[in-house]
């Protein structure tokens, strides 16, 4: 059966990137950031603490990344303006940690487009994948998300 | 500081991670939006969220992905290391009422030199529904390497 608004034509924006941007990381962004989500570990909060070590200094909790919004590349489908979304999920793999002063560069892509009947009528699945990479051209993170239109 | 670090050796497939509890409040929700630069109304606007047919603000899944990131960075201590991270959504959770993220082991493996725990983690909300499943992987120290 053909699909509804995740078309052949639709399908060719799969791989579409947005622009990358270049992110300074702060400290103070990086406490910021553990004190909204209430994780009090040393690491993320006290750099004379995080010394004593294996990092030697503060590193950024994991979903931190997610402050680094890069540029999401805009997806048409016909779906008119009154689609509703939800987050679907993620998953995220961790190479390297993020340090105050880091500069980030984050891309991301289009890596999936497809749809389905549930619940809620056609649902539309966006799965977009995230590259965390820093100043020294080491991969940090990669996060591959989903979004859901319906 | 923290607790005592967890080694590879300590862990066996079945055993609990210990969980964590969290009470989300409003106030908390406008401080993740403002931290993370997620300004979708339905997190923090009361009238917008139920004009969207929700039944007031909800957590932000994005803040549910952290508190189980939290769960797992302590379960890796300061010598660990989170590999992996997966979340699923599978409910809504409201501010005020209290959450708790679990997990459990259930797998250890070793590859490229690294001791891997893999573990199942899921959020639960007060009636006990879990509303966000996942998966986690995790290196530990071995007691049996330098550091």
């Amino acid at each position: 059966m053909a699909n509804k608004y995740v078309t052949e034509e639709a399908r060719k924006q799969i791989g579409k990137a947005g622009e990358a941007r270049t992110i300074e990381v702060e400290r103070g962004a990086i406490r910021r950031f553990a004190e909204a989500i209430g994780d009090p570990n040393p690491l993320f909060n006290n750099e004379a603490e995080a010394r004593q070590t294996r990092f030697g200094g503060m590193i950024a909790p994991p979903t931190f990344c997610r402050s680094l919004s890069a540029a999401i590349p805009d997806v048409k489908l016909d779906m008119g303006e009154s689609f509703r979304g939800l987050d679907g999920g993620s998953d995220w793999e961790y190479f390297e940690p993020i340090r105050p002063g880091d500069r980030i560069t984050v891309q991301t892509k289009i890596a999936d487009l497809r749809e389905s009947a549930g619940r809620l009528g056609t649902m539309v699945f966006i799965t977009t994948e995230t590259s965390y990479t820093n100043q020294f051209g080491k991969i940090c993170a990669l996060q591959r998300s989903t979004a859901i239109r319906y | 500081m923290a607790h005592k670090q967890r080694y590879f050796e300590d862990v066996e497939v079945g055993q609990e991670i210990p969980p964590l509890e969290k009470h989300p409040t409003t106030q908390q929700l406008v401080k993740y939006a403002g931290a993370s630069g997620d300004f979708y109304q339905i997190h923090y606007d009361k009238d917008f969220a139920i004009k969207n047919n929700l039944p007031g603000v909800i957590l932000h899944g994005a803040l549910k992905n952290a508190f189980l990131g939290q769960l797992v960075t302590d379960f890796a201590g300061e010598h660990g290391w989170l590999r992996k991270l997966s979340v699923q959504y599978r409910g809504m959770d409201q501010p005020g009422s209290m959450i708790v993220c679990k997990g459990k082991v259930v797998k250890k493996h070793s590859e490229h030199g690294q001791h891997l725990v893999d573990c199942e983690i899921w959020l639960e909300n007060a009636k006990g529904e879990k509303t966000t499943l996942g998966s986690a992987s995790v290196v530990l120290p071995s007691r049996h390497q330098a550091e």
